[in-house]
């Protein structure tokens, strides 16, 4: 280095260090992740909590690279937001999604205290930064001349070995904590098919699966109870929440009571009133259309032809 | 921008952590209320390290990364076994230890 360069580099650092546009993007990701973390406590639901989360370290791994730091930008962006948060978003799956916090308060006063605490704790951090003399910034163009990473991996693995040794250890021990909490012992054999089949037939309820809905050869409907042999509707039929909306018994009212045969002339009959309707009023358009009532084989190709 | 503002910045993301962590109820907030805490520390670990011209900082972030990766891991686990347990996820009902 020669001395120039010795006698340059200071200045060079700090004129380096600003970096154009960093105001706007500060204030820009401060004000959103601000506004994003102080949404995330305050959304009753705790999905909404997480996806503003993701906000917050979406904003701080762009000021992390605004800060000259490329590579924990991207780690924060891999490892937060995309490992840690998602095991936040499945656990939350799994614990129960519609889960929102009870607005009781257990210990009274809590909430007053807490913001009381929060106030006191900003003021005591603010008035310890005011006193603080930070100077200006040296910037990080010097160590990252040889490229972040590269000056990342030179301290990790200098300076910083052992801390990185302990970290695997650190890992693999989280690692089978995870598997012996998340694991549950079996406590009683696992049941098999012939068990299973066996618990069936000697419990009291239906051995068999339960009848289909429907009513064979009249409706197929979901919500329409299948008939049992003595033509009696079964409720079992039907799905429970659809029974406890509809009154499926009464669908069936017009058979129940009477033969079978007489709601399938009651069928029949009304059949043949409906189309003895629309043959009316078929012929009826026809006789606008062309002037002259037609047989039913004139009209079809007349109708065919135009 | 002065090493201040991300600074200041970094306290008040901190406070909104804390006072998170103070007001919730549910364990899985309360628990990203804690990775809030841990991020706004890494903040101000790399604006140190911009501040002083060295990459020290940048390291410390990244050790707190690693650590608070597995402690998301252990911590979940937990929250999921007390919920096969006692089936809640509010801070307030896991006390048996209280009496």
């Amino acid at each position: 280095m020669s001395t120039a360069s010795v006698l340059a580099a200071p200045l060079a650092a700090e004129v380096a260090d600003k970096q154009s546009g960093e105001p706007f993007f500060f204030w820009l990701l401060a004000v959103v992740s601000v506004l994003a973390a102080l949404g995330m406590i305050f959304m009753r639901k705790a999905v909404h909590s997480a996806l503003l989360l993701a906000t917050v370290m979406l904003s701080l791994a762009a000021l992390y690279a605004i800060q000259n730091a490329p590579f924990l930008a991207f780690v924060q962006v891999i490892v937060y937001t995309g490992a840690v948060l998602m095991l936040f978003l499945f656990v939350m799956m799994v614990v129960g999604v519609s889960s929102t916090d009870s607005l009781v308060e257990t210990i009274r006063g809590q909430r007053f205290w807490g913001v009381i605490a929060a106030i006191g704790f900003i003021a005591l951090l603010g008035a310890g930064l005011g006193n603080a003399a930070l100077g200006d910034s040296a910037g990080l163009n010097q160590a990252n001349a040889e490229g972040n990473i590269v000056g990342l991996a030179r301290l990790l693995f200098s300076k910083y070995v052992f801390a990185f040794e302990a970290t695997s250890a650190l890992l693999i021990t989280a690692a089978l904590g995870a598997m012996v909490l998340a694991h549950r012992e079996r406590t009683e054999p696992k049941k098999t098919q012939k068990d299973l089949s066996k618990g069936r037939f000697l419990s009291a309820d239906h051995p068999g699966p339960l009848p289909g809905p429907g009513t064979y050869a009249r409706h197929n409907a979901v919500d329409m109870p299948a008939l049992l042999p003595d033509g009696t509707p079964s409720e079992l039929s039907v799905n429970p929440v659809i029974a406890a909306r509809t009154d499926t018994a009464a669908r069936h009212a017009d058979l129940f009571g009477g033969t079978e045969e007489e709601a399938l002339e009651r069928d029949v009959a009304a059949v043949k009133a409906v189309t003895a309707e629309a043959e009316d009023a078929d012929a009826e358009s026809r006789s606008v259309k062309s002037g002259t009532p037609a047989a039913g084989g004139g009209a079809s190709e007349g109708e065919a032809g135009q | 921008m002065s090493p201040g503002h991300y600074l200041a910045l970094s306290a008040i993301l901190f406070t909104i952590g804390a006072l998170g962590v103070l007001v919730r109820r549910n364990a899985i907030v309360v628990f990203m209320c804690i990775e809030l805490m841990l991020n706004a520390a890494n903040l101000s670990f790399i604006s140190f390290s911009r501040m002083h011209g060295n990459l020290d900082g940048q390291i410390i972030a990244f050790f707190v990364m690693v650590v608070a990766a597995a402690e998301v891991v252990v911590g979940l686990a937990i929250i999921m076994t007390i919920f096969r347990t006692r089936r809640s996820s509010s801070v307030d009902d896991a006390n048996l230890l209280k009496y």
